[in-house]
């Protein structure tokens, strides 16, 4: 047990360093940039109207009077404290933004996440026993086509199909327009959510699939299958016996790696559905230059990419005998 | 060409061949029709595909079809500049990393955690905005959030060359450093290299269209893909679906032979699938 803490330990150490240096790149680049805050939201007419006493104060709002160095510590030591600062967008604490945004994303990111990782892992294994045949060609060709088709492209087709030609879904935002937010279902939500949640696990899918293909052809190639098969067992004992276990260590990997290309993924499906989440946020706070709200977001984001990858880290010692001993060792 | 000779190395050499023309072919037709997707003409506005103006027109009668190829080529030479930019970096930073001793490697290692930890659509946008958003934004992204998973392709193939007993023989009959890499180790790296070069074009050209989408990539002047597609949103309502359709569905139609052009290549470079 206390090689497994100490295991857990170190990469949340790692994980740590990894998040801090999210945030410096984060920020330099934002400060970075050349483009000015005012000009993109005020905007240059409103500007030349303005008295010099006016602009200084919208320039102290915006953060451009304090050295970035200066910036950067204030927000790091906020930040150990609890606090992400307040968006300057939204005029609300960036936490508060956040949970909201992710709370209505959660649906859509979890749902993506678990359809495209059964499917996936169903296509493979199935294009892997049967590969060669049509079967495998049908699916192998079936995700050449989606990984090359752009998200935010299905999800402009499944919005032309499902809502406007036939009108069976709404086109868009998270509830009815114009409806008080008490009288909101959770039925009407999850009505909302249909399409976005679709459009996200199949551009997630043809990742997994391809790979866990890859995976089944190797292990099925393998002397103890054919051993296997020499003694006679089925084809479909062989695969759940045998087959999902060799792939199960490639599988982890494969689902967890995924949840960074389901968040980048989100960030396009939200922008085509209107949809109010976490992704659709980060669009809005990279037009309009709010750096603390974008930080908070890119923090966000990339601690639960990390924590993706740790999770894989603990489970293979939970699934694989060899390495749980080795560590044991 | 006789039924004997005709084996798949033919057909794969003939395939690359066509597609090289084909994508060759768009990327000139696109620089020429460039003028010509710009003309705006109200006597001709929203008009469905047809014989005339095979892709339909927009709402300021502008030819969708000169304008996707335009956007097509323009995506084409972004994705050969950014694939061919974040590949040598892949190259340069994968060597370091396996020969300038652990220090280097774990730094490098951890820069590679870093990149790949923020979600790529997020960095691309970042990069895009320090570098002031349009074309040297969306080149600067891409290019800079692409590398690290060739890199580390790159590191690991280093690493196990430099223990592998040829390798090692040559050092102790004292062969010069330079002249083991460039005998030994470049033969061996350079199809993978090659391989992973095309197959970093399709995401390049992906995260380009996705970018310029949501506004922070190429400026709405110019015919890109992602512009074209943003602008259909406005009118996918009143039933315009030509303006979305077809330009989408040649970008997929491009990586799709960008993706295959990968594929056949690695079957021709790497010998031990020469003979699947």
């Amino acid at each position: 047990m206390r090689h497994r803490l100490l295991f857990t330990a170190k990469k949340l150490l790692r994980m740590g360093l990894l998040l801090l240096g999210v945030s410096i790149v984060t920020f330099l680049l934002m400060s970075a940039s050349p483009l000015d805050p005012l000009q993109t939201n005020v905007g240059q007419a409103a500007l030349g109207t303005m008295s010099q006493e006016q602009v200084e104060r919208l320039e102290a709002y915006w953060g451009m009077d304090t050295p970035p160095l200066e910036r950067y510590a204030g927000w790091l030591t906020d930040l150990l404290c609890g606090d992400m600062g307040t968006s300057l967008l939204y005029r609300q604490p960036v936490t508060s933004v956040i949970w909201q945004r992710l709370s209505s994303s959660l649906l859509l990111l979890l749902s993506a996440w678990v359809i495209s990782g059964v499917l996936g892992l169903l296509l493979g294994v199935a294009a892997g026993v049967w590969r060669g045949r049509w079967p495998d060609k049908l699916i192998r060709g079936w995700c050449l086509l989606l990984s090359s088709s752009p998200a935010f492209w299905l999800a402009i087709l499944l919005l032309l199909v499902f809502s406007v030609w036939l009108g069976w879904l709404p086109a868009g935002l998270s509830v009815p327009i114009g409806m008080e937010s008490s009288l909101v279902t959770a039925g009407d939500r999850l009505r909302h959510a249909i399409l976005p949640a679709v459009t996200l696990s199949i551009t997630g899918v043809s990742n997994i699939a391809l790979h866990t293909r890859e995976k089944m052809v190797d292990v099925l190639e393998s002397d103890y299958i054919l051993f296997a098969r020499a003694r006679g067992e089925s084809m479909g004992s062989i695969v759940w016996r045998h087959g999902l276990r060799g792939i199960s260590l490639p599988a982890i990997t494969l689902q967890f790696g995924s949840v960074s290309e389901i968040i980048g993924g989100s960030v396009l499906v939200e922008q085509v559905f209107s949809y109010p989440g976490l992704g659709q946020a980060a669009v809005t706070a990279g037009l309009g230059s709010d750096l603390p709200l974008l930080m908070g977001i890119t923090l966000i984001t990339s601690a639960i990419v990390f924590g993706g990858n740790l999770a894989a880290d603990l489970l293979y010692g939970a699934v694989d005998p060899k390495i749980r001993r080795r560590a044991a060792k | 060409m006789t039924e004997r000779h005709w084996n798949r190395r033919a057909g794969t050499l003939l395939f690359l061949v066509l597609a090289i023309l084909v994508l060759a072919g768009i990327t000139a037709a696109g620089i020429f029709l460039e003028e010509e997707a710009a003309v705006t003409d109200f006597s001709r506005t929203n008009l469905a595909p047809g014989a005339e103006f095979w892709f339909g027109t927009d709402w300021m009668g502008r030819d969708m079809f000169a304008r996707t190829i335009a956007g097509l080529s323009l995506s084409i030479r972004i994705g050969l500049l950014t694939a061919a930019v974040s590949a040598a970096a892949a190259l340069v930073l994968g060597t370091m990393a396996a020969t300038l001793g652990r220090r280097a490697d774990s730094a490098i290692s951890w820069c590679i955690d870093l990149v790949m930890g923020i979600p790529h659509i997020l960095l691309v946008m970042l990069i895009s905005i320090a570098c002031g958003r349009g074309f040297a934004g969306v080149v600067a992204g891409v290019s800079l959030s692409h590398w690290p998973s060739l890199a580390r392709v790159i590191r690991g193939e280093v690493l196990q060359l430099k223990n592998a007993p040829y390798i090692l023989v040559e050092e102790k009959l004292g062969v010069s450093k330079l002249q083991v890499a460039c005998r030994h180790m470049l033969p061996h790296l350079f199809p993978q290299f090659l391989t992973g070069l095309i197959l970093l074009f399709p995401h390049a050209i992906l995260h380009e269209a996705s970018v310029t989408f949501l506004g922070f990539g190429l400026s709405s002047e110019q015919p890109a893909i992602g512009v074209i597609l943003s602008e259909s949103m406005q009118y996918l309502t009143t039933g315009r679906w030509w303006l979305a359709l077809f330009p989408g569905l040649s970008l997929v139609l491009v990586v799709v032979l960008f993706a295959l052009l990968g594929e056949r290549a690695r079957y021709l470079l790497d010998p031990a699938s020469a003979h699947e």
